[in-house]
């Protein structure tokens, strides 16, 4: 008996590290191409370590100033993530506490979120050649909002109706205008369920891809379509690629790093409420 | 402190008639609870007063001013929920300087009166914590606290003491008394217990599917019920309901039970009862208007006597309620401890018959009341 739970254990333990490793891998390959020489990464068999940590991939980025489109990534990913959020949980308020828009209101607004991407690329193009919008801060702002407002209504309708009412209702008693009610209670009680999906729409806007492709060109260039710009036709410049990639990393690793906690949660709840 | 006045007032949630048409009166000062079973309608009138439900018709009218149409925070009312409804963000001084933040109060004052309202109810020490790390009964007090803090003209509870375990709802409902005898305001108590309402209450509005059944004093609507809804809800154990007639034998009114037995009135009731002889009616007796009867002792006047087999025995200590059946009914009986210890026993009871109320079974309104008082 005792020794079945012991090898239950270990057989638990080997699944876990194997998974581990499947996913982990990928990325350990990628920051360790970042680190070698040219020599070293075409090596056949495979040079599994760099001989040394080099920073030469790292520092001809920040020489040709390829990094900018980190920054851009930045901009347009955290203030269409800000916009979104704020308009988002606004939404999600008036439709989970005034039933703005009747019931299939949000099935509606969700149902945006299903529509594949490349089938509207071509009419916000000409569109937004129309406004002077393409490669501008403003443009994949706009969009990425746009694109995230769904998902943000819906996740932070979710979390707002779990709100028990009772605490909405006090503060109305004890004085505070819709207004405050939002700020004072919706907000701090939604903390947790803001801060997940927050993470989510981050994530989303960091990596899109076909718009950012299509309606940039020098100016915001993001880093993914910067990322491209190193396969050519050809050679492919792996270093760059992987030191580029390992930068546009690092922002992303950090926030789930930070909101780990309430991204477990976030994760199981919107699991549970769908 | 303020007079609450309510004319004719209708809630519909959606086709569903919630309150058929209110009218009450409070005054200055009084401890009003409304009380009935669950589902009644006493959160829903006390929520369309605080401005949290609309209302579709009537008017609530607070110190001569319509508030119909005001916003809650406009109402300058009071509200403690039955879940305490406390943020768990905040500390226990900022839960009860929620409202008076919200009012934009100078930090001064804020902390004055969060720390008298805080001295007031036993919970200075608290003042740091969260919600979290207080108990069930810590919570009530803050809650309580949130409510007083401010100057409210008028206070409303809803069920705050449901979630409490007996000990503490004990200990907080003879609190929430002595408070209200401090501060003196205007206070409306809901719940559905009939003990609280007794206890607290300088008048019981006693609500029954969306209608005031019959609202006053306590012991009043406990001595002189109108209904036999009314004679059932206040009073623990209930009140004894048997069918019977009522006849006039050996110039007495007499009630007759279905299997022969009597219980005949003494001649005080009797003359006034003499309306009612040959009809079918409902004979309400509370539990503690029965004792038994002794041997050596003639009964006092108007008392009557019935021999009963007891069939269930349930001590409580300083009381025992035993049953026994009149027809098919069962019928429980107050007493003091060791008079019957089994059941299977036979004893003589004494029915006070001047306390007993007769009922019209039709209608379930109470023909004649009993004309002593309780004590
Ligand atoms: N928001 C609502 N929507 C529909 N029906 C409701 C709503 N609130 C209460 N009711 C119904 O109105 C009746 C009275 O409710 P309530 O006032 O809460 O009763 P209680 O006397 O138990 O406090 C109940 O039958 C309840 O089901
Ligand atoms: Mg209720």
């Amino acid at each position: 008996m005792r020794a079945d739970k012991g090898t239950g254990l270990a057989l638990r333990y080997v699944a876990a590290v194997a998974v581990t490793i499947v996913f982990l891998f990928p990325i350990y390959w990628l920051a360790s191409i970042s680190f070698k020489t040219p020599d070293e990464i075409f090596a056949s068999p495979p040079a599994w370590w760099p001989e040394q940590i080099q920073f030469a991939n790292y520092a001809v980025l920040f020489k040709d100033g390829d990094v900018v489109t980190i920054w851009n990534s930045l901009v347009i990913a955290s203030v269409s993530t800000v916009c979104a959020m704020l308009l988002g949980t606004m939404c999600a308020y008036s439709i989970a506490r005034f039933r703005t828009g009747g019931n299939l209101f949000s099935d509606w607004i969700i149902s945006n979120r299903m529509i594949p991407p490349i089938v509207i690329v071509f009419p916000v193009f000409l569109l937004y050649v129309r406004l002077g919008w393409v490669d501008t801060y403003i443009g994949l702002i706009v969009l990425y909002t746009a694109f995230n407002l769904p998902y943000v209504i819906w996740m932070m309708r979710g979390y707002i109706q779990d709100i028990p009412l009772e605490l909405e209702e006090s503060a109305l008693v004890d004085g505070c205008t819709r207004w405050q009610v939002f700020w004072k209670v919706v907000l701090p009680m939604a903390r947790g369920g803001l801060f997940a999906t927050a993470v989510f729409t981050f994530v989303f806007a960091w990596n899109e891809f076909i718009f950012a492709l299509v309606l940039t060109r020098s100016e915001v260039t993001t880093f993914p379509v910067q990322v491209t710009h190193y396969f050519g036709g050809q050679s492919n410049f792996w270093a760059k690629i992987a030191a580029m990639s390992m930068l546009g990393t690092v922002p992303i690793f950090i926030a789930v790093a930070l909101l780990q906690r309430f991204l477990v949660r976030g994760i199981s709840l919107g699991a549970v409420k769908g | 402190m303020a007079r609450l006045s309510i004319r004719g007032l209708h809630k519909f949630y959606g086709k569903f008639e919630a309150l058929k048409g209110i009218d009450l009166d409070i005054a200055e000062g009084e401890f009003c609870v409304f009380v009935g079973p669950s589902g009644c309608g006493k959160s829903t009138l006390l929520r369309t007063i605080a401005g949290l439900e609309d209302v579709d018709d009537g008017a609530i009218d607070i110190d001569g001013e319509v508030v119909n149409t005001l916003r809650p925070r406009d109402r300058n009312i009071a509200m403690v929920f039955q879940n305490y409804a406390l943020y768990p963000y905040l500390t226990v001084f900022e839960n009860i300087a929620f409202g008076l933040r919200a009012r934009k109060t100078p930090d001064t004052q804020v902390r004055e009166r969060v720390g008298r309202a805080a001295e007031m109810l036993g919970i200075t020490a608290l003042l740091d914590r969260t919600p979290r790390q207080l108990s069930g009964g810590q919570r009530q007090r803050v809650a309580i606290g949130r409510a007083v803090v401010r100057d409210a003209r008028l206070f409303l509870f809803d069920e705050p003491l449901s979630n409490l375990d007996a000990q503490l709802r004990d200990g907080m409902r003879a609190e929430i008394k002595r408070l209200h005898q401090e501060i003196g305001k205007t206070t409306i108590y809901v719940t559905h217990d009939q003990i609280e309402a007794m206890t607290l209450a300088d008048r019981i509005v006693l609500m029954r599917d969306g209608l005031i059944e019959q609202q006053g004093a306590p012991l009043d609507l406990f001595e002189r019920p109108a209904t036999r809804f009314v004679a059932s809800f206040l009073g623990s154990p209930q009140m004894n309901f048997m069918p019977c007639r009522l006849e006039r034998r050996d110039g007495a009114a007499t009630i007759v039970f279905a299997d022969g037995r009597t219980l005949a009135f003494g001649a005080e009731r009797s003359a006034d009862l003499s309306a009612h002889e040959g009809r079918d009616l409902v004979i309400g007796i509370r539990p503690e208007h029965m004792s038994r009867a002794l041997p050596d002792r003639p009964p006092a006047a108007g008392a009557a006597p019935i021999s009963v087999l007891v069939d269930l025995v349930q001590p409580t200590g300083t009381r025992t309620y035993a049953q026994f059946r009149i027809g098919e009914v069962e019928v429980t009986v107050e007493l003091p401890a060791h008079i019957v210890e089994h059941p299977g026993t036979t004893i003589d009871l004494l029915v006070d018959m001047t306390r007993v109320v007769l009922i019209d079974p039709k209608t379930d309104k109470v023909l004649s009341n009993g004309t002593g008082e309780t004590g």
